[in-house]
This record gives C-alpha cells, structure tokens and sequence, in this order.
C-alpha cells in the first residue's frame, strides 16, 4: 500500500460514520530546473503530500485540503470538514458519491525519472545550451514522481503513479528566439541537445525579421500552435459544464471540424501520461471528441453527468465544480505528410512556431486573441523564406480548424506545449487555409 | 516556528550553503462559489510547510517539505544546498547579493474583522441572495458570485540574522450575470472581472455592497445582447479604473520587473522592451504619467511589511511624469543591476521560491471626474471591465476586450457597445494619456490572478486608479 493510500484510508477511516466522504491524496516530489542567460538561476524541488477531503450530509456539502498529514491534523482536518458541511444549504445539484469502479491499469512510470537526481536534470540543461553553440539559452527541465489514490465512503477505491519529464526552452539572438520542447514520462527518453538543436536553428533563421501587414495568410502551423488550439476547443467546447450553460460552441453530431480531424481523450494510451482515474475516482477510458470532424462527444464530472443523465467520464478536477470538465490527456491523429510536404504545398502564407498568451473573446465563436513566437516565418512558392515580425492574430480556433479549412495534417505528432500546460495535447502540425492575423509589430 | 525555521538554515549551512534562508508558512484560505442561488463549493485550505534556499557561489537551490518533523527539516536544509551544488555546475556569473537590514521583528496587515470568524452561512447568504437578485431579471441565464479569503502566517528567517513574524490579511469576491444569444455571450462583473480583493477583513466585502449593484449589472449584460457592435475606428478612448489598473498591469506592472530586464524570465513570461540603459531617459507615456510601486499602502492588496528576503516594503518611483525611473527588484537582481533592492520578493506559499513580484504598481491621480473627462469628449467611446486581455512577451504590443462601451457624443454618453476592444503599442498609447480623474475615484483595484514562474506561482498585487482617456486609440478590432 503506497503513502498516498494509507492517508486515504486513515481519511476516511477518521470519518466513520458521520458522513458520506471522499478522500484524495497526492505523493511525490515534483523538481524543476530553470535556466536563463544560459546558466542555472532557479532549481527547486517540493515534496508533497496534499489530502483532499469532500464530506456530505444530507445533501450539505464541504471541502478541505491539508498539507499537514500527521494523525492529529488529520482528525482536525475531518473535524472542521464535516462541520462546515454541517453549516451549508442543502447543494441542490449534487450527484452523490460514485460506486465501486474498475480502474484500466497504466503505469506510465519511469524509474529513472522518479530517482530525482538533480545532476540528471542539470546535465540535461548543459545539453540543451551547449546545442546553442554560444546562443543565450533559456528554459527548464522538470521532473515529477507522484503516488495519487482515492477513496471513498460508497466502496470506491483508485490508486496509481505516474512519472513525467519535460525539456523546453529557447535559444536566442538580439533580434530573435527560437523554442524546442520535449516531454514524455521518462527524462532519459528526452533528447535535451535534439529539442536545443531545434530552438537554436529557429532562432538562427529568424534573425533580422521584417515586418509583414496583418491580413488572412494560408499559414503551416507547429504541433505547439495545434495544442494551444486543442487546449481552447477542451477548456471552452467540450467542456460538458459550458455545454450545459449554453456557452459552449459544441454540437455534438454535427461536422463542426474538418474531416481530417480526429481527436480523443486517452489515458490508457501507452504515451500518456497521468492515471486512469480522476479525482472522483472515476474510470478514464478512451473518449473520441472529435471523429472525421464530427463533434462526438463531451466530457463530464460527476456534477454534469448527473445533470445530463448520463455516466461520468473521469474527468474531474478535485475543487472543479465551477470550472466543470476538462480533458488531460488528449491525442490528435496524425497525417502521413512530412510538415516540408505540408510547406511545398504553399504558394503564399506564415510558418508559426509557437502561439503566446492566448485569451477568448467570445466562448461560443470560441474567438481567440493571441501572439505568435519564437520563429514567424513567410512560406513563399513552397518553402520558407524570410523570418517575421511576430503577428497578433484574432481568430475563431473552431473555424480555424472548421471544414475545409485544414488543408494537411502532419506525421510529426508529438507531447507539444499549449501555453497552459506542457504535458496535456499531443498534437502534430497542420496546414490551415485561412487564419486571421489583425495586427504587426506596430499595432 | 522560528526554531523550525532557523534549523533549516543550519543544515543548509552546514551542507555548504554561504547563505541560507528559510520561511515556515501557514496559508489558511477559504472559497465560496454560489452559482444561480446553488452553493456549489465551499472549501477550506490550510497549507502548512517550510521552504528553504541556499547559496553556493553565485548559484541557488531551493527545497520545500509539508513534513515539519526535526529530521525532515534537516533533510530539507541540506537538499536546498545539494540541489544549489547541481546548480554550480551550469553557473552563471559571480553575484553580489545586496544589502538589507538586518531586522528581528513582526507585522500584522491592518484590518477590522477577520474573514474566518464570520459565520460561514452567512457569507454563503449573501451571494444566495445576490444571484437572486440577478435571476429575477429576464435574460439572465448564469448568476453567480464567490468570496475568497486568505490568512497567512509566515516566520522568516536568515542566516544574516533576520527573524520576522508577518500575520496577512486578504478578503474579497464579486458576482457576474452572463445573458446568452443565438451565437455569443454577454457578461457584465461587480466590481471587476474576478471581483475586488483587498488586504483585510470582512470590512472589505461590506464596502463594496454587492446587493445595490446585482439588478444594475444583470440588466446590463442582458441589454447587451441587443446593443450595437462598436465600429473599427481611431478615436479617444475612455477606460474606467478597473480596466485601466489592468491596463497599468500588463504594460507596465510586468515590464517593469527587474528579472524580465535581466533575461530571467526569457523563456517562459518573457523579457522586457525597457533597457536598463536608459532608465531615467526613457520616456514612457505623457506628463500625466506617474506610476509607483508602493508596498506600504494601507488596504491594497500588494501591501505587506516585509517582502520573503526580508527587506522592508517601501514606496518606489517608477514612472516620473512621463519619464521610466524605477524598477521591481530583490536582493540578488538589483544587485546585478547596481540599483537599491526594492523588496519586492515574494514566494507563493511555503512551497514556491520567492521572485520579483509586483507589489501595488500604481497610477497617482489627476483632476476632476470621470464625468468631467466624458463632458470634456466631443467624440469617443467609454469601455469598462475586462473581458480579455492579451500582451506579447516583451509588453509592447497589447490587445485588452471589456465587457461593455458607450459611445461619447459631445460630452454624453450615448449608445451602448458590446464586444468592446481595443489594441495599441506600450509606449505610444501611454503617450497618449490625456487626462486622468482625481483622487476622489481612485481606488486600489486588486488582482488575486497574476501567474508567474516555473513552477507557476500565482500572486496578488494591487493597482491604484482612476478612470483616464487616451487619444487616437485604435477600437473595434474584431476576428
């Protein structure tokens, strides 16, 4: 029995008969190494232990988290909770406890990874600012090792761990930056001076852009554009909450994609990372979102399946209720064509590395405003030319992806960066037909 | 706790670490959340923990450990120095780490009633009641409100000498009506996006009387769905205060940040447009234009006593009618950069190592009104409360939405606008800065969100203003 499962026993043990109760405990260590100026200036590692207890009575429910997991604080940690619940209005839309599950076994574990060994991070570091040759490198390689488990007062009972590790940074000159990213369950599976190799070659190429007006480009975009784009259409979209509000954009049973889209949400794939349980002990199965461009499906915790009446898809976030649903691990098939394929095709359009600092506008058009980063380049009769002024763009990430709009998906899938989460879209690059860029380097 | 604290600076030292420093910090913190008159979460924190740093060379390593017991203590002292030796080995150049005073002390953040002892239904009753209030009006389809409030004990010490107690205070919440269409949603907040979070206690909910504003902002966000889209244009441009504290934000609360300047922060928030060179030449915006970062503000929601290296929270000059004068800075980067340290670093909870944050980065205030400035507009459009914002990584180049305009014709406002948005260049819209409303309407408008750092850290920093108008300012960008 791991930590992480002894505490939720105790938990819950603790609480007895007085309520109907869940538990949830995180174990582990989570380190991170960060770089800038091509030297080490931030590197921190937290142990942790965190328990989250939700106890309901009568309907009147509660929340706690503790950090302190000794008996004694345990006992209060219950005490206060189940008073507090005590305190509270009857929750009119609460769904209860889920019964016993069966949990799909992952271990996307590495024991390498969970060894922790700053060193192992440090030279990871070396690698990447050496492939720079000179460039200012910055970045960070993390590494987290967590035993998570779940319990609850109706017989439910998950438990696992998971290992991650990801390499991202960039290089740099006066006039321009390029970024590489690497991620995965095992550091010793990341290629720290491969993902340097690649940001110092962006950043080399993009030196001295110029500006080009803002207007609609044919534009290729990186895995870590798609995964920013993939992140909006899960928080916003498939979000079984927002669905049920109204402020979704989501249909589902309607061709809202392109047919070349395909995107699922699998934890039991062997690439993904995390449980196959959520923080209401909830199965993760495989869910397709999207299916030849038709819109399949939702996800929901517990709160919005009930509502709907249908059964919970595991993907709760303990504390979630406000926020709903969201997808962690989500997969976007890939295409055959090589990404230079996916450019030679272009007559006249933008090649963008990464997207920054995204916000919604609109949840329903699903319109986003953004920035582009880390390489911008022109596509000129089939390869790429000259670097550019990083562009700010205005532009519907449903229609950006809509039918008939993608016009190439590449073989290139990987874990790629969302902006909010480096770990959580494995996504390859694309080719979109039109994509609305609204302002330059002046405005 | 000082005794718990000062033990992991032993080991650190005695690991090799030159300098040690460590925090044992209590968070308590409690969330409400009522959504169309349902509480839907009431949940209650408390993290308990301690964080240690240490210095080897010019490199740091920091360990953090939820376990207070003796031994898990020294082994989280000596980690901070192990992981700090990792460091060596990719290290930068020698640092100088600046000098502060040496105090043994304590601060309580000023307040009248502290949040927790108010009794926990009747914080929930009020936002029952509040979204009532919004459901009764027609076309409202999501009501809801939240309260948050935080107690936190932290107990600093260092291996220079200091030991110091600080006891914080933060309270605040808000509500919004969202009215939904046949192809969008309109959404109209009280006070602010995300509501208005202060340092202090419940007084601080009290003040802003959610009740009287619940029907006006509900109505407002149905009457939106039916208003006129607001034209692409150039034309003056009227922020009220909320929007323009974020406005002060994101363009200059962040590119201010010594850390930016210096690269620290490249690959992940960011760099700055501001070179170091030419701080005290360069101009930043209009004569109008005088921004400080003040720490020691009674009720703003950056303010504290000490900042987590122990520095005293002072008042900086950052923007000097015009002219860029000052930085955010902590010990090691104002060291680098030959300037005083500001105190101005801060760590989210015991288990995040303290960075440059801002503090309450703010915009003093002019004269006479907002509705001496729309008076004084023959032609423009007044926009209130952020919807969207978006800004590149260097701070130049922004785009902000809010929830709601009104045209300005000849000194009154006319027509209401949805989708409001508007966009420009750091420097040229704050050159443009034209007028600017008295002190009567400046409020310390407080951000609890601002996210930062690798791990993320989120941290609360506070942003006086009052309403002001911008000429020539480009609106109506839409996708």
């Amino acid at each position: 029995m791991s930590h992480a499962e002894e505490l939720v026993a105790k938990t819950l043990s603790l609480v007895g008969d007085r309520a109907e109760a869940e538990a949830l405990a995180h174990v582990g260590r989570s380190s991170l190494t960060r770089f800038a100026n091509s030297f080490i200036h931030q590197n921190v590692s937290e142990d942790e232990a965190v328990v989250s207890l939700r106890v309901a009575r009568e309907g009147k429910v509660a929340s706690s988290t503790a950090t302190a997991t000794d008996d004694d604080a345990l006992a209060k940690l219950v005490d206060a909770t189940i008073t507090l619940a005590n305190d509270q209005p009857v929750d009119n839309e609460w769904p209860g406890f889920g019964g016993p599950a069966d949990i799909p076994e992952v271990d996307h574990w590495d024991d390498g990874t969970a060894a922790d060994d700053p060193a192992d991070r440090a030279d990871a570091v070396r690698e990447f600012v050496d492939a720079g040759e000179g460039m200012l490198a910055a970045g960070y390689c993390q590494t987290e090792t967590i035993h998570k488990a779940y319990g609850n007062t109706s017989g439910r009972q998950a438990s696992g761990r998971y290992t991650t590790a990801v390499m991202d940074g960039i290089h740099r000159t006066s006039t321009s930056a390029g970024s590489g990213h690497a991620a995965g369950s095992a550091l010793g599976d990341i290629d720290a001076f491969a993902v340097g190799s690649l940001a110092a070659d962006r950043a080399r190429r993009s030196e001295n852009p110029f500006d080009t007006k803002p207007g609609e480009y044919e534009v290729v975009l990186s895995p870590e554009c798609i995964a920013t784009i993939a992140i909006f259409l899960g928080f916003y979209g498939f979000n079984a909450k927002f669905a049920q509000e109204g402020t979704s954009f989501a249909r589902v049973g309607e061709m809202q994609f392109d047919p070349a889209i395909d995107m699922c949400d699998d934890a039991t794939d062997p690439r993904a990372l995390y449980t196959a349980f959520d923080d209401e002990g909830t199965p993760k199965h495989r869910r397709d979102l999207i299916l030849g461009g038709v819109t399949t499906s939702l996800v929901h915790n517990r709160r919005t399946a009930a509502k709907g009446g249908v059964d919970s898809t595991g993907h709760a976030f303990f504390g979630g209720d406000t926020d709903g649903a969201f997808a962690s691990n989500v997969f976007i098939r890939e295409g055959t064509s090589a990404v230079d394929d996916l450019i030679a095709d272009v007559e006249r359009g933008i090649y963008v590395s990464t997207f920054n600092y995204c916000r919604v506008l609109d949840p329903k058009t699903l319109v986003v405003t953004g920035l582009t980063r880390n390489g911008t380049f022109m596509i000129e009769n089939g390869r790429v030319t000259d670097p550019v002024t990083n562009l700010r763009f205005t532009q519907s990430f449903v229609d950006a992806l809509g039918p008939g709009n993608v016009l190439g998906v590449a073989d290139n899938a990987r874990f790629a960066d969302s902006e909010f989460g480096a770990t959580l879209i494995h996504a390859p690059s694309m080719r979109l037909g039109r994509f609305n860029f609204t302002g330059g380097a002046a405005g | 706790m000082f005794d718990e604290a000062a033990a992991a600076v032993s080991a650190a030292l005695d690991a090799g670490a030159a300098y040690a420093d460590a925090r044992v910090v209590v968070t308590r913190s409690e969330s409400i959340e009522v959504q169309n008159q349902n509480l839907s979460m009431f949940d209650q924190s408390e993290r308990i923990g301690l964080g240690v740093r240490a210095l080897m060379g010019s490199s740091w390593g920091f360990a953090a450990t939820p376990d207070l017991s003796a031994d898990s203590i020294r082994k989280t002292g000596e980690r901070a120095a192990a992981i700090a030796r990792a460091s060596t080995t990719v290290a930068g150049p020698a640092m100088q780490f600046a000098d502060v005073p040496i105090v043994q002390t304590s601060w309580e953040t000023p307040h009248e009633q502290n949040p927790f002892d108010v009794s926990s239904a009747y914080k929930t009753d009020l936002l029952v009641n509040v979204t009532a209030t919004m459901q009764a009006v027609d076309g409202i389809s999501i009501a809801n409100g939240s309260l948050n409030f935080w107690d936190t004990n932290k107990w600093f010490v260092s291996s220079q000498g200091h030991r110091i107690h600080q006891h914080l205070l933060e309270s605040g919440g808000g509500f919004g009506a969202t009215a939904i269409g046949e192809s969008e949603t309109q959404r109209r907040s009280y006070p602010q996006s995300y509501g208005q979070y202060e340092t202090g206690g419940y007084e601080v909910v009290r003040a802003w009387d959610f009740e009287a504003n619940a029907e006006r902002v509900a109505e407002e966000a149905v009457a939106l769905l039916t208003a006129d889209e607001m034209d692409e244009r150039e034309t003056n441009l009227v922020l009220e205060g909320s929007q323009l504290a974020l406005q002060i934000h994101e363009s200059v609360g962040h590119a201010i940040e010594l850390d930016r300047i210096l690269g620290w922060e490249a690959a992940f928030a960011g760099t700055s447009h501001l070179e170091l060179e030419k701080l005290h030449q360069h101009r930043y915006g209009s004569e109008l234009m005088n921004i400080t970062a003040d720490a020691t503000l009674p009720g703003a929601l950056g303010s504290f006593g000490y900042d987590d290296e122990g520095t005293p929270a002072q008042r900086v000059d950052i923007v000097k009618n015009g002219t860029w004068v000052g930085v955010l800075s902590g010990r090691d980067s104002a060291a680098v950069a030959g300037l005083p340290p500001g105190g101005m670093v801060r760590g989210d909870g015991y288990n995040r190592l303290p960075m440059v944050r801002m503090t309450n980065v703010g915009l003093l205030p002019g004269e006479g009104s907002l509705g001496d400035i729309i008076a004084d507009t023959d032609d423009g459009v007044y926009m209130a409360t952020n919807r969207s914002w978006s800004i590149d990584d260097t701070r130049l180049n922004f785009q902000f939405g809010c929830e709601i305009a009104w045209e300005i014709k000849n000194g009154k406002l006319g027509r209401m606008l949805k989708n409001p948005t508007y966009t420009g260049i750091t420097p040229h819209f704050w050159g443009s800065l034209d007028r600017l409303a008295g002190a009567g309407e400046w409020v310390h408008w407080g951000t609890p969100n601002c996210g930062k750092g690798q791990p993320m850290q989120t941290a609360h920093t506070g942003h006086s203003a009052s309403p002001g108008r911008f000429a020539n300012v480009r609106v109506g960008v839409r996708g």
